[in-house]
């Protein structure tokens, strides 16, 4: 299996007025392509550091980290924006669908600043697995906790990304909502092979993974 | 996509939009309704002065709106009597008793040889010197109908008849009468002549052999070049005011789109890194809050349009006679481009701050 995520070193420090703070102390890690990774860890490891780097959020500081073959290093913001229009998929603790925008039209506006031009009907199977079919026309006040989060899962895939980064999807969802979704991102990738990095503190959602990292400190601790 | 998206977070901010919209809409409505008083007013002055029937006025002064009363020596008539290819001459007086209306002054039986007279829709012409005829606007406006007494420069007048509006002013009265109380009548004077030629082909030809007669002491215009005068472009104090006007809507609308997207923008906050998350690009966040104050200055425009016909009814409803005002179409386009002016100004600011914001502080903003 070839690698999807190779990271060597990576180091990510922030400048808060004459205060360093070093949230990555360099980070070694490599992900398979077809993959289910969980990070776990403690607030302030910087498991959300490495979620924002790995998502091309923000640059590295210091290190080299490739994403499908394409180092973030290199590249420029704008470079950064087209890698996330393409090859990354983002499941947000707090959902983050668009109030404005009902669900179908939340999922639209991916493909859209994706430059997908595919008709949405095509997903419908996808809509029926991820069970928002008949929620599509509603607005996210509508919509429950776990229904937002599969219409952001559906928003996720919608441009076939190579890589879904979850940052703590079930943070805000009860447990038979957290179980739904956490079964739906175990049942995408070993039937899709689509390959997903959860951060989580959750222990009994990182045990969904194939493999669970954990991190302390900005180091993974393995 | 993009303009879905304008469009439901207008929507979803409806009270904000609505009152955003709403304040644009009164800069359009200002600009608009002022336009049409000046081109009104204007536009009546042009009326009457064709309603006499003149092919040639003379005056003191080559600029239509300047009325200064008394200027024009008696002894100037018979000289312009004698002139040939001339078949009336009639002098005319003018005294501004309110703002923006004037009384005029006629021998009402020297009138109706130039142009037959007035048409009437109430009463008659003069019976005694203290009779006043006036037109339908003044008389709505002010109630008044055959038999009412008002007062003016100091004076008691009867009103004898009713006319159609249009015809030389609001206010009519008996020439000698109105001389009399304002002191020009030992000499008698004018503010206006009017001269009818007996061919008014050869209207220009009789222009300047007046002309070459009078010597600079009156300028005769055809009545033509006088028409063409009453335009807002030849009053240049006029002009400048519209411009005052103009460049304040153009601020006002600035200011409010600018207060309205900036207060969008910060509770877009989280939206805007949703966005720039999935992918959007700077330019394509600022894409979208122009789109959005654009959109806000066009409903704004539409608004303004409207409020113009209210206010439009408003004033011919309520002082027709006082401020004379008319649809001006043609400024709807200028209009248009002041309010997006207007807008675009105020949206480069948010915009600029939307579009530079951290995807990251952005998710993370409360």
């Amino acid at each position: 299996m070839s690698e999807i995520i190779r990271v060597r070193g990576l180091k990510k420090t922030y400048h808060v007025g004459d205060v360093d703070i070093h949230a990555l102390r360099g980070v070694d890690l490599e992900v398979e392509a077809g993959a289910f990774l969980s990070i776990i860890g403690p607030s302030g490891s910087g498991k959300s550091t490495l979620f924002n780097v790995l998502g091309a959020l923000t640059p590295p500081t210091e290190g080299e980290v490739w994403i499908d073959g394409t180092n973030l290093h290199d590249l420029t913001e704008s470079q950064r924006t087209e890698l996330r229009q393409h090859k990354i998929g983002f499941v947000f603790q707090k959902y983050n669908l668009l109030p404005t925008l009902n669900a179908r039209d939340n999922i639209e506006m991916a493909r859209f600043l994706g430059g997908s031009r595919r008709p949405l009907d095509n997903f419908n199977t996808m809509f029926d697995l991820l069970g928002i079919s008949k929620r599509l026309n509603h607005k996210p006040r509508a919509l429950s906790g776990g229904e937002q989060q599969r219409v952001a899962i559906a928003r996720a895939l919608v441009n076939q990304p190579a890589i879904i980064l979850a940052d703590e999807p079930t943070g805000n969802l009860d447990t038979e909502n957290s179980t739904a979704v956490l079964g739906l991102l175990r049942d995408l990738n070993r039937n899709h092979r689509q390959t997903i990095l959860m951060i989580t503190h959750n222990p009994e959602a990182a045990a969904y993974a194939d493999r669970t990292l954990s991190m302390r400190d900005g180091r993974i601790l393995g | 996509m993009l303009n879905k998206l304008v469009l439901e977070n207008l929507k979803y901010r409806w009270v904000r939009t609505f009152l955003s919209a709403l304040v644009v809409g009164v800069q359009v409505m200002m600009i608009l309704t002022l336009i049409g008083l000046s081109r009104g007013l204007l536009q009546e002055s042009a009326k009457r002065a064709k309603a006499i029937g003149a092919d040639i006025f003379l005056r003191k002064d080559t600029n239509a709106i300047s009325f200064s009363q008394g200027q024009i020596p008696a002894g100037f008539i018979p000289l312009v009597q004698k002139q040939p290819h001339i078949s009336a001459v009639l002098g005319m007086y003018s005294v501004s008793v309110q703002p923006l209306i004037s009384m005029n002054g006629i021998d009402y039986d020297e009138l109706k040889k130039f142009n037959g007279g007035l048409q009437f829709l109430k009463g008659g012409p003069f019976k005694t010197p203290d009779d006043i005829i006036v037109d339908d606007y003044y008389a709505r406006q002010y109630h008044l109908t055959i038999g009412d007494t008002v007062t003016f420069v100091n004076h008691k007048w009867h009103v004898c008849g009713i006319v159609n509006n249009g015809q030389l002013g609001h206010l009519i009265v008996p020439i000698r009468t109105l001389q009399s109380l304002t002191g020009s009548l030992e000499p008698p004077r004018f503010t206006q002549v009017a001269v009818k030629v007996t061919n008014p082909a050869e209207t220009n030809q009789v222009v300047g052999e007046l002309n070459t007669v009078l010597k600079g002491n009156l300028i005769a215009m055809s009545a033509e070049a006088l028409e063409s005068q009453y335009s807002v472009n030849n009053i240049p104090a006029l002009r400048i005011f519209i411009d005052v006007i103009t460049g304040l809507s153009v601020f006002v609308g600035f200011l409010i789109v600018f207060l309205s997207m900036y207060t969008a923008v910060v509770e877009r906050t989280r939206e805007i890194g949703i966005l720039k998350a999935l992918g959007a690009k700077p330019i394509r966040i600022l894409d979208l809050l122009v789109r959005e104050a654009i959109l806000l200055a066009l409903a704004g425009w539409i608004f303004g349009i409207l409020l113009s016909f209210a206010a439009k009814a408003l004033i011919v409803g309520l002082v027709p006679a006082s401020l004379p005002v008319v649809t001006t179409p043609d400024w709807w386009p200028k209009a248009a481009a002041i309010a997006i002016i207007g807008a675009l100004l105020g949206a480069i600011y948010p915009g600029l701050k939307a579009a530079r914001q951290d995807a990251i502080e952005a998710l993370a903003y409360e």
